[in-house]
């Protein structure tokens, strides 16, 4: 999903570096308020940054023909909430855009806002609006979301620097059909992945996990009978 | 066992899903050129062929010298997060192993309803 760099017109590079400045700066201070308040949740705050920090680093190949990679960003965004993933996002974009030459400096503001801004924005939302369905359903649907809406943003950003000929319509249409067709399968298994690895979490830290409050909505009725079909 | 077979099962549709993608996909590349291109750089060629006017007005301060260089840095991130991820992954259930035994030979009178909490705390401020 990385814009390449030098690939936004220099008004459009600068206005989503402003968008995106103010919730990296939030969700940096976050990360420091949530160490302070929780520092048993460290080492999951680890996981949740090396878990994107290795996704994204694997290109699958895709229906389309075309491959494309994961972006892991819905899982700190369930257990920490999202701001705490646009700090942890960026840190992984400006790897990528420094070493590899994947995304960029001039196009860091619009692949933040896409993959660590409203990707775990979307999947933090369904995470919670799917509050009554079973406990894995909210993680596949949180992971899947979050990676798919990173793509869908990002064909955005690319239809509104270059709308064309047939206007921000077709040129949007256009390049969902380079990102987002891609992207399903590939969200499909990552939150095939999401709720394989939250299992792990939860048997291997659960009290911190409650302690985040990832579970405390409901916890007498789906959590503790989720809780219980995991332990069997 | 039941946490065994539905982990089995995710896992297998997994591969499942990978492979139907991949076969997929194979039918859908048209042969010429590389297949399985990065959807980045076909962003890239779209623009490029759509607006020929546009020149990139920056370019990349360093970039691999080649695909190999590049894969390696590729896996040097796979790396590093899948050590880290490992790592703690790995720390948490040994963490837990440790919980556990704590609770269980707590031979003192049991005062507190929630053992495994009492010991998550204890290791939080010790």
């Amino acid at each position: 999903m990385h814009i390449a760099e030098g690939f936004l017109p220099p008004l459009h590079a600068a206005a989503w570096t402003a968008v995106a400045a103010p919730f990296v700066i939030h969700g940096t201070r976050a990360i420091s308020r949530t160490i302070k308040e929780h520092p048993e949740a460290k080492l999951l705050l680890g996981a949740a940054g090396a878990f994107t920090f290795v996704l994204s680093a694997i290109k699958l190949p895709s229906v389309t023909g075309s491959s494309s990679h994961p972006t892991g960003t819905g899982l700190g965004a369930v257990i920490f909430r999202p701001p705490v993933m646009a700090a942890l996002g960026t840190i992984v974009l400006l790897f990528q855009a420094l070493l590899l030459a994947h995304g960029g400096l001039t196009t860091l503001g619009a692949n933040v806002f896409s993959m660590a801004v409203v990707g775990p924005w979307v999947g933090y939302a369904a995470f919670r609006l799917l509050g009554r369905a079973p406990f894995s359903v909210r993680i596949f649907a949180a992971m899947a979301l979050a990676n798919l809406a990173t793509y869908v943003m990002t064909a955005t950003q690319l239809a509104l620097a270059f709308p064309g000929q047939n206007g921000f319509v077709g040129a949007w249409s256009a390049f969902l059909g380079i990102f987002a067709i891609t992207q399903v399968p590939l969200a499909v298994i990552e939150g095939l992945v999401g709720v394989l690895i939250f299992k792990a979490l939860r048997s291997w830290a659960g009290p911190e996990l409650s302690a985040l409050g990832v579970f405390s909505r409901r916890r007498d009725h789906a959590g503790t009978k989720v809780d219980e079909a995991i332990h069997a | 066992m039941r946490k065994h077979a539905s982990t089995l099962a995710i896992l297998l549709a997994i591969v499942a899903l990978f492979a139907v993608a991949m076969v997929l996909g194979t039918r859908q590349s048209t042969g010429d050129g590389e297949t399985f291109i990065g959807t980045d750089s076909a962003a890239t060629t779209h623009i490029e062929e759509n607006h020929p006017g546009y020149t990139p007005w920056f370019q990349p301060i360093f970039e691999p010298s080649s695909g190999e260089v590049e894969s390696g840095l590729f896996a040097l991130q796979a790396a590093l997060g899948a050590g880290a991820l490992g790592f703690v992954l790995g720390t948490m259930r040994e963490r837990r192993r440790q919980r556990r035994s704590a609770a269980d030979d707590s031979s003192r009178p049991v005062s507190d309803p929630e053992p495994a909490c009492d010991a998550a705390e204890l290791q939080s401020r010790g």
